[in-house]
């Protein structure tokens, strides 16, 4: 299926991350946005609210993040493409809700441009500490899929891309941006509608009396209807059979909401390697922080260390196997993120003590220095052993401010 | 007798029976005098979509049969703004109870009556958080005993129709579940009335707001609650607090006219 040409806004513009972001869902054919605002996310609210009448999209602005993603779910069932857009607290203020999609399968989108946190944080400033969250927020057990967009191109690009897996997989896609690519403004360039491929609402075909809304198909995903069409619904958040209704048993539907995830990652995962055919360092990142990685890699290069680069697109589900694959050959990772530590326990379990890792931290508000990057680099060359454990490495900004050495976690 | 059908059985999951609900519930009846008022209102049976919260009443959209959702707590009227905003052409009904609507769920319930949405919501009243085990509830009246107000609750109770008129809903009424037929009428009356309609149902909780207060069974509540319920239609909303065990009044207290969301946002789009 291609975009409608009514809502995709062709040409080349100037626009930041945030805006851009609107722009992909809009193209998308995304007709409903239940938003709240909250810095650093409301450009691309704002962008939306502009333009929704233009394409008979519908915007509202609800009462607080709880009542907008709730929104998003009665909107979806309605059977338009449906999204909301936040950031840290209320990206927390709306988990109970995105377990509660994940639980009926409902296809929406998430957008969350990311600050500093904890609690109110740096509202202003970047992060990238939901990481963790975007994947166990929610209480019990589910699983969802998230996009780390780097530049506003790839807002445009992978908003896109979300709503195509929501319907898919009809599970929770959330584009993890954070607030500097919201905030940074670039050359975006949007293409015609009919080079924008769409991915379909999976719809139910057969005879009306014999629609059963939970019995999947082949790849674990159940077909939907819309609300409103004599299906007579019933769709409940209790733990429930094939039919829908509530069941005190481990039957229920809840093991296929995490396998349909699990067993079609192949699918799902979408990641960028450059130069990692005679890399002996590999930097895994996602985000803004690729970019500053690019950086710290070119003097790496210069200086004669072959790095390479692995970037997470998709960052749920997370690439385990490519990670082992490479653990077998390189001295070691080095991971920078804009908070403490979080991904790079994923790539440490996944390198099976193989080779080093070391952990760039940021507490947030800025981007890495890519010196910091490079120490991180040089770092792992200097290592003795093949595996000496996790590292965190000792930014300059850190020494500046908790004094100085590598503290071994 | 196996062929002989209930006239309810079209609006009713039968498959879903026997319902979770205690002997001497009110919420039974609520679904008889909605289901009554769906069969007069003959409405597109295919457009109308219930959504309940969570709680006793939250089950309430599980045994009705038109496309029904049962939501998180506190969430079922943002959850229903959602399906009529992004299908107009849908009739949204929500049912559930004082704690979902009014407590977790108050700020929607203010703000869905300040738009206007087109919306039932029927909020049975049962002065308690029955499902949980009968803790003190925003509605419970001043002295009357709870799991969690041991000995005897102190705070003043939430006026529901006061809330929803001064929020906004152009139709407000409140009945005891005993009476059935004006019950119905209400409920039909507010299935035809464009905007936000209210119709508060107090519903005796036989289990336990009656155990811990020594009320008798569910009828000794249910004749209680209607033998000392008094009509005045167009009582002035800040007279309807209820005390315990004292007079309920009853009746429908606003019917009036303002532009619905629908009808503001299409004119405005014209503009």
């Amino acid at each position: 299926m291609k975009a409608n040409p009514k809502d995709v806004r062709t040409g080349v513009f100037y626009i930041d991350g945030d805006v851009a972001a609107a722009e992909g869902a809009l193209a998308a054919g995304c007709k409903f946005l239940g938003g709240y605002p909250i810095t650093p996310s409301t450009e691309a609210a704002e962008a939306f609210a502009r333009r929704a009448p233009q394409v008979g999209a519908m915007f509202i602005q609800m009462e607080d993040e709880l009542g907008s993603i709730a929104t998003v779910m009665g909107a979806s069932l309605s059977g338009q493409k449906a999204m909301t857009i936040t950031s840290g607290p209320g990206f927390s203020l709306m988990m109970e809700t995105i377990g509660f999609g994940a639980m009926l399968e409902i296809p929406f989108v998430i957008i969350n441009i990311q600050r500093s946190g904890p609690s109110t944080g740096l509202p202003t400033r970047t992060g990238q500490a939901d990481m963790m969250q975007a994947r166990w927020g929610s209480h019990g057990e589910y699983e969802v899929i998230t996009l780390s967009p780097d530049s506003p191109q790839e807002s445009f690009d992978f908003t896109i891309k979300a709503f195509n897996l929501a319907e898919k997989y009809r599970a929770p896609v959330m584009l993890m941006s954070d607030e500097c690519v919201g905030h940074m403004t670039e050359k975006v360039e949007i293409p015609e509608a009919d080079k924008i491929d769409l991915e379909p609402r999976r719809l139910y075909k057969g005879p009306k009396d014999k629609y059963i809304p939970f019995k999947p198909d082949k790849d674990l995903v159940p077909p939907m209807v819309k609300a409103g069409e004599g299906y007579r619904l019933y769709l409940s958040p209790l733990s429930h059979d094939q039919r829908g209704h509530p069941l005190l048993s481990q039957k229920s539907t809840t093991r296929r909401i995490v396998d349909k995830i699990r067993l079609n990652a192949d699918d799902i995962i979408e990641t960028k390697e450059d130069g990692l055919d005679d890399a002996e360092v590999v930097v895994v990142s996602y985000g803004i922080t690729s970019r500053v990685a690019y950086r710290a890699i070119e003097q790496a290069r210069k200086s004669g260390i072959k790095v390479g680069i692995f970037r997470l697109i998709t960052v749920w589900p997370f690439p385990d196997k490519r990670i082992t694959e490479l653990a077998k050959r390189v001295k070691g990772f080095v991971v920078p993120e804009i908070n403490y530590g979080q991904i790079v326990f994923e790539v440490e379990r996944c390198v099976h003590g193989n080779a080093n890792v070391v952990l760039v931290p940021h507490g947030g508000g800025w981007v890495h220095n890519p010196d910091d990057i490079l120490g991180a680099i040089k770092q792992i060359m200097k290592a003795k052993k093949r595996y000496e454990g996790i590292f965190e490495y000792k930014t300059e900004l850190e020494k500046l401010i908790f004094g100085s050495g590598v503290q071994k976690k | 007798m196996k062929n002989v059908k209930h006239p309810m059985d079209f609006y009713l999951r039968m498959d879903r029976m026997p319902h979770i609900w205690c002997t001497g519930c009110g919420i039974g009846l609520t679904a008889t005098a909605f289901v009554a008022a769906m069969e007069k209102a003959k409405l597109d049976t295919n457009k109308v979509c219930v959504v309940s919260g969570i709680g006793c009443t939250g089950r309430f959209a599980g045994y009705i049969k038109l496309d029904s959702f049962h939501t998180t707590h506190g969430r079922a009227i943002p959850f229903a703004t959602g399906l009529k905003l992004a299908n107009p052409e849908l009739k949204v009904v929500v049912v559930s109870g004082d704690g979902d609507l009014i407590s977790i769920g108050g700020n929607h319930f203010i703000h869905a009556a300040r738009r206007n949405i087109d919306m039932v919501v029927i909020c049975v009243n049962n002065f308690i958080y029955a499902m949980t085990g009968g803790q003190v509830a925003p509605t419970t009246p001043l002295t009357a005993y709870t799991t969690t107000s041991p000995y005897g609750n102190f705070e003043p109770p939430s006026n529901i129709p006061q809330i929803a008129e001064s929020s906004g809903a152009v139709y407000v009424a409140r009945w005891t579940a005993l009476h059935i037929r004006r019950l119905t009428n209400s409920i039909f009356e507010a299935l035809n009335k464009p905007g936000f309609t209210v119709v508060e149902v107090i519903s005796p909780c036989a289990q336990y707001y009656s155990r811990i207060n020594r009320l008798g069974d569910g009828l000794d509540m249910m004749k209680f609650y209607h033998e000392n319920s008094q009509i005045k239609h167009w009582e002035p909303t800040d007279n309807l607090y209820i005390d315990y065990q004292k007079e309920i009044i009853v009746g429908k207290f606003v019917d009036r006219e303002r532009p619905t969301y629908s009808e503001s946002y299409k004119k405005w789009l014209a503009e």
